[in-house]
């Protein structure tokens, strides 16, 4: 089983308690000038975002087969068997290529650091593995953010459509963009209304870049006979045209 | 026509300034991180660095790999006088897109850890390393010329005797990491403007190396013929910018299989950069393959140089619209790069013509008869077939 988080943005009152129970967890710090920035970035792992009447909460998707963990040259990005998306700081060695494969542009970077992180959320990973909520759903006094299982959080948010049809978009957002998200969202408009990407590829995105990484094993064999062979009918041609004295 | 070698004065001085921007862009980099030296953001987070440093060095020194297969796997020796600059141009090549990803990295105290810290699902991981092993290759494909200067005939026979497998090797990780190359961007499919985003992108990409590893070979052979005031090989170049033409259009008509078959030719009636940027990169491709179809062209130094000229800014034209401005409008930003970026580039590359011209001027690269270290050495050239090979057995 694993974890997933359930945004409903029909219930969001914008109060960015999850801001800044997210910035505690993170020990960064948090006042009312990055309190107004509305996007994330690397001292701003969740950010609450206005969309004309609606709110929109950003975080990492924390994805089933994410893109970023796929494309790590070190493995520094691991997608855990609880649900979320971790990263080692002490493997990373900044190529971001993380931060270029993301279809949801989440992970962000230390720009201005001598030796910089890249930073994202890991849907609390140490509280997760302790059996305690994430700090952004415990923090949420409405219920707007809600913690638990994926496929209880899925039920959960199919339900909410099916008993309220007039105050939902008629769809869940992350069950299948990139292949499946542990992050879902209900919304009351279309989800590119609230600043989703809904140009987001519905299959897996490593599976774009490992339908040609699964070929080199056949290329390395098939050249070496290839370009083996080839070398050896070419070069005896020459030996022999050397005997013969035709240069 | 000014020299880009000569003893022109201006020349120096502008090499010169331009090194002096590449430090302090450096002392940036070193102080203030990428943020104080780069127009980089967290929408943005690769530029020139990658896009031309490391894209298209890798690619401009594909010469490297063409000319070690044509000449001592295909055995036509007739291109052997061209060989040793293409792989000097391709060991520096990648030396200095070590340089650059040693600028562009957040962490290069890091640069080793994809050798020890593996994931086989990485591209990057993939072309780490292969870019390492092949320079490690080119570094031995280069040491018979040291060897050959200070007559060191015992690791000059050493490093003879495992030269064919060496360079099957090198010809092998090439095929790799010049396609892989493109295969980095198969993961940004909802980013890459669609009239780039293929999935045989990495097909593209290797068929363009090897088409701009000889337009820099025909380059550096022009420029390296007015430098050192050798006669420039012109039926060899003639003929291979024949090859060139042939590759161009393998290249440029599978590029129209593509974007057809993806329906994608309705972009180009929309009015906007990308569309621009493709016309331009497709004609700096086409106008060139066009030309060198012509005996006339191909003769004549000016327009072989020319074309060569046109080819090899097709190919970075291409590999900036991969890496940068086809990215732009995905990303939602604009990313145009610092001034500090391109002083760093373009020391790097005068830094790379100015080694080379040392190396070239003080080892044999140049030297056209010639006891060169070849599997096939003692070989005539041919092309032509033989009888029934029995008893003589290849090595």
């Amino acid at each position: 089983m694993s974890k997933a988080i359930l945004y409903d943005s029909t219930l969001c009152i914008g109060c960015k308690a999850c801001e800044g129970a997210c910035a505690e967890r993170w020990g960064i710090p948090y006042n009312d000038k990055i309190a107004s920035e509305e996007h994330i970035s690397a001292h701003k792992l969740t950010a609450v975002e206005t969309h004309g009447e609606h709110f929109s909460r950003r975080l990492c998707m924390n994805c089933q087969q994410p893109a970023c963990a796929s494309v790590c040259p070190v493995g520094a990005l691991q997608k855990t068997s609880l649900g979320p998306v971790v990263y080692d700081a002490e493997k990373c060695m900044g190529c971001r290529y993380c931060m270029q494969a993301c279809p949801f542009q989440v992970p962000s970077y230390e720009w201005d650091k001598r030796l910089p992180k890249m930073r994202k959320c890991n849907m609390c990973y140490e509280r997760q593995s302790q059996g305690k909520p994430t700090a952004c759903t415990e923090a949420c006094p409405v219920g707007a953010t809600i913690g638990g299982e994926r496929d209880d959080l899925i039920a959960e948010a199919r339900k909410r459509l099916a008993e309220k049809p007039g105050s939902y978009y008629q769809k869940i957002y992350g069950i299948q963009e990139a292949g499946g998200t542990s992050v879902f969202y209900l919304s009351a408009v279309p989800f590119e209304q609230i600043g989703l990407r809904t140009n987001v590829p519905m299959e897996p995105l490593p599976d774009t870049t490992w339908r040609v990484l699964e070929l080199v094993p056949d290329v390395v064999s098939t050249g070496t006979v290839l370009l083996g062979g080839i070398w050896w009918i070419t070069n005896r041609r020459a030996e022999v045209a050397k005997k013969e004295g035709r240069r | 026509m000014i020299r880009l070698f000569g003893k022109i004065t201006v020349w120096r001085a502008i090499f010169a300034a331009i090194l002096l921007s590449g430090l302090y862009a450096t002392y940036l980099r070193v102080m203030y991180g990428l943020g104080g030296s780069t127009n980089l953001s967290d929408k943005f987070p690769w530029g020139i660095w990658i896009g031309f440093d490391v894209m298209c060095g890798v690619g401009l020194a594909a010469g490297g790999f063409t000319l070690v297969a044509i000449v001592h796997i295909f055995n036509i020796e007739r291109y052997k006088p061209v060989l040793r600059p293409a792989v000097l141009t391709a060991f520096l090549g990648y030396v200095l897109v070590v340089v650059g990803l040693i600028y562009d990295l957040g962490r290069p105290d890091r640069l080793w850890h994809p050798l020890v810290m593996w994931n086989p699902h990485s591209v990057m991981f993939e072309v780490a390393w292969c870019v390492t092993l092949y320079t490690t290759v080119l570094f031995l494909e280069f040491l018979p010329i040291v060897f050959e200067k200070f007559g060191w005939h015992k690791p000059l026979e050493w490093i003879h005797r495992i030269s064919v497998p060496l360079m099957i090797l090198g010809v092998l990780l090439s095929t790799l990491h010049q396609s892989s190359l493109g295969s980095l961007f198969l993961i940004v499919p909802s980013k890459l403007y669609p009239l780039w985003y293929t999935p045989i992108l990495p097909l593209l990409f290797y068929i363009s190396a090897i088409a701009v590893g000889l337009a820099m070979t025909i380059f550096e052979s022009w420029h390296s013929s007015r430098a050192f005031g050798r006669a420039l090989e012109l039926p060899l170049l003639a003929s291979m910018a024949r090859v060139l033409a042939v590759i161009l259009s393998v290249y440029l008509w599978i590029r129209f299989l593509d974007l057809s078959h993806r329906h994608a030719f309705g972009l180009l009636t929309q009015n906007r950069i990308e569309t621009w940027l493709f016309l331009l990169e497709i004609a700096l491709m086409a106008v060139p393959m066009v030309l060198l179809y012509q005996p006339g062209v191909r003769m004549r130094p000016g327009a072989l140089y020319a074309c060569a000229v046109m080819v090899v800014f097709g190919f970075i034209t291409n590999r900036l619209n991969v890496g940068t401005a086809g990215l732009e409008a995905g990303a939602g930003t604009h990313y145009l790069p610092k001034w500090s970026e391109i002083a760093v580039t373009l020391s790097i590359v005068a830094a790379g013509f100015a080694i080379f011209r040392a190396i070239a001027q003080y080892f044999p690269v140049f030297e056209e008869e010639h006891h060169e270290p070849a599997p096939a050495e003692a070989v005539g050239a041919t092309e032509e077939t033989s009888r029934a090979d029995r008893e003589v057995c290849p090595t």
